[in-house]
């Protein structure tokens, strides 16, 4: 008899917690994000800026974490790890070396990682006096890539060997800039080269052109669509978040690996958003859940 | 100083557009966040003058020094002059000159530019069934499940390879291809691409506005 009290008890909670749910669900999906919609702060990016907050906090938090000298564990990434052994390969044979940052303006975030990558890349034929070749579409991402270029050759101590002529403008059109760039894999035959930016449909003719040359290549792009051309003609490829892991990855400064750490604690809270979505949506309560992460 | 001002710059631009953000348009660091998107403009148009300075210089030397294929870069000279200089000369003085219908720089455009920026990519044709060609190769059993999906969903995207799809009777293989295989299985792997790239990308942006990273500037 207690126990059938109980049960009975339980299934009254359950049942008032189980209408609360449903009120709330439909309360507030519907028009209490409408109407605070107006005001000179937009109320309806709320969301975005609780997201923004937790993800500065993370980086912080694990950026301090490593300053004071908590190991963090990092996962391989094998593209990454095959620069320096790409760029001695050049050496060996006395070719240059290829890096291409994509055929994206300067204000794209992909460009700036690849040229971030460009300026570990040139240290390292600057030691070992390996001529690298940087073909550009736009003058400002030339600017910024003779900037790194120059400031590797310096910091390795070898500024006399610097060329500025390395990194070069050689089309504005997408297609132009992909025939010079193939023109040169095809006379020059350099023996490696390194994608790493934003790529649209000339991925896989400058892909499949380096292939042809027998060049070792690395590429690294976040757009999903190009990743298949750039998986079938390189040796490696970086993936989407790996692209703008390398930066961090190939510095091997714990602050900088802070960052990247901070930025995995908040994949895993996706993650659990994910499920937790996938359950309550499935269960048919999801309305709630799923404005919260709507993007105005 | 030489680190110090850059990264002060691009901790306020930075911190300016990310505020904005939150703001309505009209409001004063609404239209601030787009005052400096329009300065971004203004600078491009600016470098332009580097991107021709550098072309200019790097095939003229080849030119002087008579480097391989020297003949082929007076072209590229010949080229770029051909096409910039009626391009910014006034219509008023003749109908050649601006960027209008008639004038050089359309007639270059028209039929010497795009049909060569269309045969470039139309040679992509060629690449896409090379790089199938090795993709596709069954040499594990992986790789022989690629191949027969990407044979299925190759059928089904052509009007002729649906009819012969559409033939079998007791499976309608497009429902499930487009189902199961684009919307399920495909679009999870691309979603967790692209939520995997966002979350980076805004990774990487706090940490250039933060000052965490300053590789761009050839720094750490």
């Amino acid at each position: 008899m207690k126990f059938k009290t109980n049960q009975l008890k339980h299934t009254a909670l359950y049942a008032i917690l189980f209408q609360f749910i449903i009120n709330v669900d439909s309360l507030l999906a519907q028009e209490a994000v409408q109407e605070i919609a107006n005001s000179v702060f937009r109320m309806d990016r709320i969301n975005a800026l609780v997201f923004v907050l937790i993800f500065s906090a993370s980086i912080l938090v694990f950026t301090k974490w490593a300053r004071e000298g908590k190991s963090l564990f990092l996962r391989k990434i094998p593209g990454l790890d095959a620069i320096e052994e790409a760029v001695g390969r050049a050496t060996e044979m006395g070719r240059p070396v290829l890096f291409v940052p994509g055929i994206a303006e300067l204000d794209e975030i992909e460009t700036i990682a690849g040229i971030s990558i460009l300026g570990r890349v040139a240290k390292i034929t600057a030691q070992y006096d390996t001529p690298l070749h940087v073909p550009v579409r736009y003058p400002l991402v030339m600017a910024a890539g003779q900037e790194v270029v120059e400031q590797a050759y310096i910091e390795v101590g070898k500024k006399d060997s610097y060329d500025p002529d390395t990194v070069q403008y050689v089309a504005g059109e997408q297609f132009a800039y992909t025939a010079t760039v193939n023109g040169y894999m095809m006379r020059e035959r350099p023996a490696t080269n390194i994608y790493m930016g934003a790529f649209f449909a000339e991925s896989l003719l400058l892909a499949e052109t380096g292939n042809a040359a027998g060049s070792i290549q690395i590429a690294g792009t976040a757009r999903p669509e190009q990743l298949p051309f750039f998986i079938a003609a390189c040796d490696y490829t970086l993936m989407g978040e790996e692209l703008y892991a390398a930066s961090a990855y190939l510095s091997h400064e714990p602050v900088m690996l802070g960052g990247l750490k901070g930025q995995d604690f908040v994949k895993v809270l996706l993650i659990v958003c994910i499920i937790l979505g996938v359950l309550l949506t499935s269960f048919g309560y999801g309305e709630f859940f799923k404005s919260l992460f709507t993007a105005v | 100083m030489k680190t110090t001002l850059p990264v002060l710059v691009a901790f306020l631009s930075g911190l300016i557009l990310v505020v904005s953000f939150f703001f309505d348009d009209q409001n004063w660091l609404g239209l601030l966040g787009q005052e400096l998107k329009i300065w971004l403009t203004i600078v491009g148009g600016f470098t332009l003058l580097l991107g021709v300075v550098s072309i200019t210089k790097v095939n003229w030397v080849a030119v002087k020094r008579k480097k391989e294929g020297w003949k082929y870069k007076i072209l590229t000279l010949i080229a770029i002059f051909t096409m910039a200089i009626p391009s910014g000369l006034s219509p008023e003085w003749s109908s050649y000159f601006g960027r209008n219908d008639g004038s050089v720089y359309d007639w270059l455009f028209q039929y010497l530019m795009s049909p060569m920026m269309a045969t470039m990519f139309a040679t992509l044709a060629f690449y896409i069934a090379s790089a199938a060609y090795r993709a596709f190769r069954a040499r594990s059993a992986e790789a022989t499940l690629l191949l027969i999906t990407a044979t299925f969903v190759m059928l089904w995207r052509v009007p002729m390879g649906e009819w012969i799809l559409n033939l079998v009777p007791w499976i309608d293989i497009p429902y499930f291809l487009e189902t199961y295989i684009m919307g399920g299985i495909n679009m999870a792997v691309q979603r967790g691409i692209i939520i995997g790239a966002a979350l980076g990308a805004a990774s990487m942006s706090l940490r250039i506005i933060l000052g965490i990273e300053r590789t761009y500037m050839g720094k750490g």
